[in-house]
């Protein structure tokens, strides 16, 4: 029996396993390089390392000082952060009241308004870019983090609400019928009880949302510039690939500090993707 | 505390009538119940009461209060649901004190409603614990809890027990009877089993189709059903249904199906006017045998024997119907043989195959 399911899965392990490589040997690559010597680098390939390890002397912290300090991207780390936490947390806000909403309160137009916001999704935001653009000038919004973060949360409340719905809407209706006898007005029922239930959901939520947003280019470089005090990291590494494309410890060094935060979220937030925090309301 | 009375009342949900011109009093301190198949209207007709859903038609009062546009938490009830409901974020104290908090009842005040309440269910140890730590059990004394602690005027349960198992159900709804002994509050109770309707409840509601066919206490809905659908439902096993002539014979009425059976009952037990077609009812219990005598007994060919330890059943067929007798284990029946039961004349029901009322 468990042979039979462990031979069922080989392939599937065996899929598993050729995707992670295919990911983790460049991204390995990446890491290695950016703490080579550049005089290294342009020598050899990043795999030489291997033979002479832990022999010292062929790793060094220099091309991260280079990159943050003398290319400006200690500046842009700190922007790419000042765009995507607050916009994050601003459409996440926003989403868990809309979906509370459509999921739970009773008005008329409910179905419409809902579908609506979800079409929304099917809109590239490439398409936005002119008729909002011209109106961003006009309200001095161009080229400031207020401006962006108000792009960011129209562009992700779509799929955000939709998100956040899906999971509400899973709630036990008795829970809210119970809430209703307890004496719980809708925004308490909000607050006191919806809220705390769907922290798994606005976490995994808020999670994508910031990853989407930490690795945006064009939203950036459309509604923010390429100013060096507002513009954020992805923006600031495409310009060291324009000015610097030869020098690759820096741009891998560029790629790790960019890529440091995101994997510091997932693996600070992956509990909240597992847990299910429903288990023993409701008979199981 | 307070009686509950229903006038008139009507629930719509668009086409579908799921309660029709319902009017029932539920006495102050009484535990009503109300019991019949899924589809029935009687947890709409929880709901209304609960102010969860509002009546299409007709008049709720709590106590003197008509109540039909006061929100729920203004309806002074309390409500337990099949699922529990409880918060699964909140501890056990919490959830039981979360509907005071709302009422910005005194701090000390709640601590002592949800201690003592806790005390009363045997749930003081669990006060810290999430739902999810707790059995199924302990779960609903904690969804009881809830309902405890609100001192209200009104108990609503919706099938409490119907997600325990089969020995917790039991246990729990002891627990329910004695906890209604001790806090004498108005209780309605929806369930669709017949069982717990006949132990929990001073008076029953047998519903169907959104109406109320019956509402009397267990033992007169038992003793003397209004049609055959509260006979059918009521009882356990479920009363046997037989098709017969009926013809007056001299002082007797004579219920007859041959070559099963012919029943004389005395006329003065019964009124004169039968028609000549009805359903004989007989409650498995009120068969007994197997005997000789053919008077008054009815002949069948055993298909099915279930030897329970506190009875035998057997089922059989008499013509094309199925019935069933709850008779003493001990006696001797074999498979597949034809044998004859007597009839409880006393307790014989017949009722009209047109109307499905009471005739007997």
């Amino acid at each position: 029996m468990n042979l039979r399911k462990t031979v069922a899965r080989t392939p599937l392990h065996l899929a598993i396993l050729f995707f992670v490589g295919i990911w983790f040997i460049p991204t390995l690559g990446l890491l290695i390089t950016s703490f080579r010597d550049p005089s290294n680098v342009a020598g050899s390939g990043w795999w030489t390392v291997f033979p002479r390890l832990f022999s010292g002397g062929q790793f060094s912290l220099q091309n991260y000082v280079g990159v943050l300090r003398d290319q400006g991207l200690g500046l842009a780390f700190r922007n790419s952060l000042f765009i995507s936490i607050p916009a994050t947390a601003i459409s996440t806000f926003i989403a868990s009241f809309a979906a509370f909403g459509f999921a739970w309160m009773r008005f008329s137009g409910r179905r419409v308004l809902f579908m609506m916001v979800v079409g929304l999704m099917v809109i590239p935001l490439q398409m936005t870019f002119i008729p909002v653009l011209p109106i961003y000038s006009k309200l001095g919004l161009a080229g400031t983090f207020p401006g962006i973060w108000l792009a960011h949360t129209a562009y992700g409340l779509p799929l955000t609400t939709y998100l956040v719905h899906n999971f509400m809407a899973g709630i036990p209706k008795d829970l809210f019928d119970s809430a209703a006898i307890d004496g719980a007005s809708p925004f308490k029922t909000f607050s006191r009880i919806v809220m705390p239930i769907s922290v798994p959901a606005l976490a995994s939520v808020f999670i994508f949302q910031f990853l989407w947003i930490w690795n945006d280019l064009i939203v950036g470089l459309v509604y923010l510039g390429a100013l060096p005090d507002v513009a954020p990291l992805t923006v600031s590494i495409a310009n060291l690939v324009t000015n610097r494309g030869q020098d690759w410890e820096l741009l891998t060094a560029a790629a790790f500090v960019s890529m440091a935060l995101p994997l510091a979220v997932f693996f600070g937030l992956q509990r909240y993707f597992v847990r299910g925090i429903l288990a023993g309301s409701v008979k199981g | 505390m307070a009686q509950v009375t229903l006038t008139g009342i009507t629930k719509q949900f668009g086409d579908f009538t799921a309660v029709r011109d319902l009017s029932m009093e539920i006495e102050d301190g009484k535990f009503t119940v109300l019991v019949g198949p899924s589809g029935c209207g009687k947890t709409t007709t929880l709901r209304m009461v609960a102010g969860l859903e509002e009546a299409t038609d007709g008049e709720i009062r709590i106590g003197e209060r008509v109540v039909n546009k006061v929100p729920p938490k203004d309806r002074d009830i309390a409500m337990v649901f099949q699922n529990y409901a409880l918060y699964p974020h909140m501890d056990v104290y919490n959830n039981m004190a979360f509907g005071l908090k709302l009422r910005k009842t005194p701090k000390a005040e709640i601590s002592k409603r949800v201690h003592d309440a806790a005390e009363l269910l045997g749930i003081e140890e669990k006060l810290k614990s999430k739902p999810r730590e707790l059995s199924g059990g302990q779960r609903q004394r904690v969804a009881v809890g809830r309902a405890i602690v609100r001192n209200p005027k009104v108990f609503l349960f919706d099938e409490p027990l119907s997600n325990l198992d089969a020995k917790l159900r039991v246990q729990m709804r002891t627990e329910l009877e004695q906890l209604h002994h001790t806090l004498q509050t108005t209780t309605i109770y929806v369930t669709h089993d017949q069982v717990e309707a006949m132990t929990l409840g001073d008076r029953i509601a047998v519903m169907k189709d959104g109406v109320i066919q019956q509402y009397a206490s267990p033992k007169e809905t038992y003793d003397h059903p209004t049609n055959q659908f509260v006979a059918g439902f009521i009882g356990s096993p479920a009363m046997n249904f037989l098709p017969a002539t009926a013809t007056i014979e001299g002082a007797d009425i004579l219920l007859t199906s041959p070559p099963s059976f012919a029943i004389r009952v005395p006329a003065e037990t019964v009124p004169l006017d039968l028609p000549s077609d009805v359903l004989v009812g007989i409650r498995p219990e009120d068969l007994d045998g197997p005997v000789t005598e053919e008077e008054n007994t009815i002949q069948t060919h055993v298909v099915v024997l279930e030897q329970l330890g506190h009875t035998l059943l057997v089922y059989g067929y008499v013509g094309d119907t199925q019935i069933v007798a709850s008779l003493d284990p001990h006696r001797d029946v074999e498979l597949d043989t034809v044998i004859r039961l007597s009839v409880n004349l006393r307790t014989l029901h017949a009722f009209d195959p047109e109307t499905r009322q009471t005739l007997i």
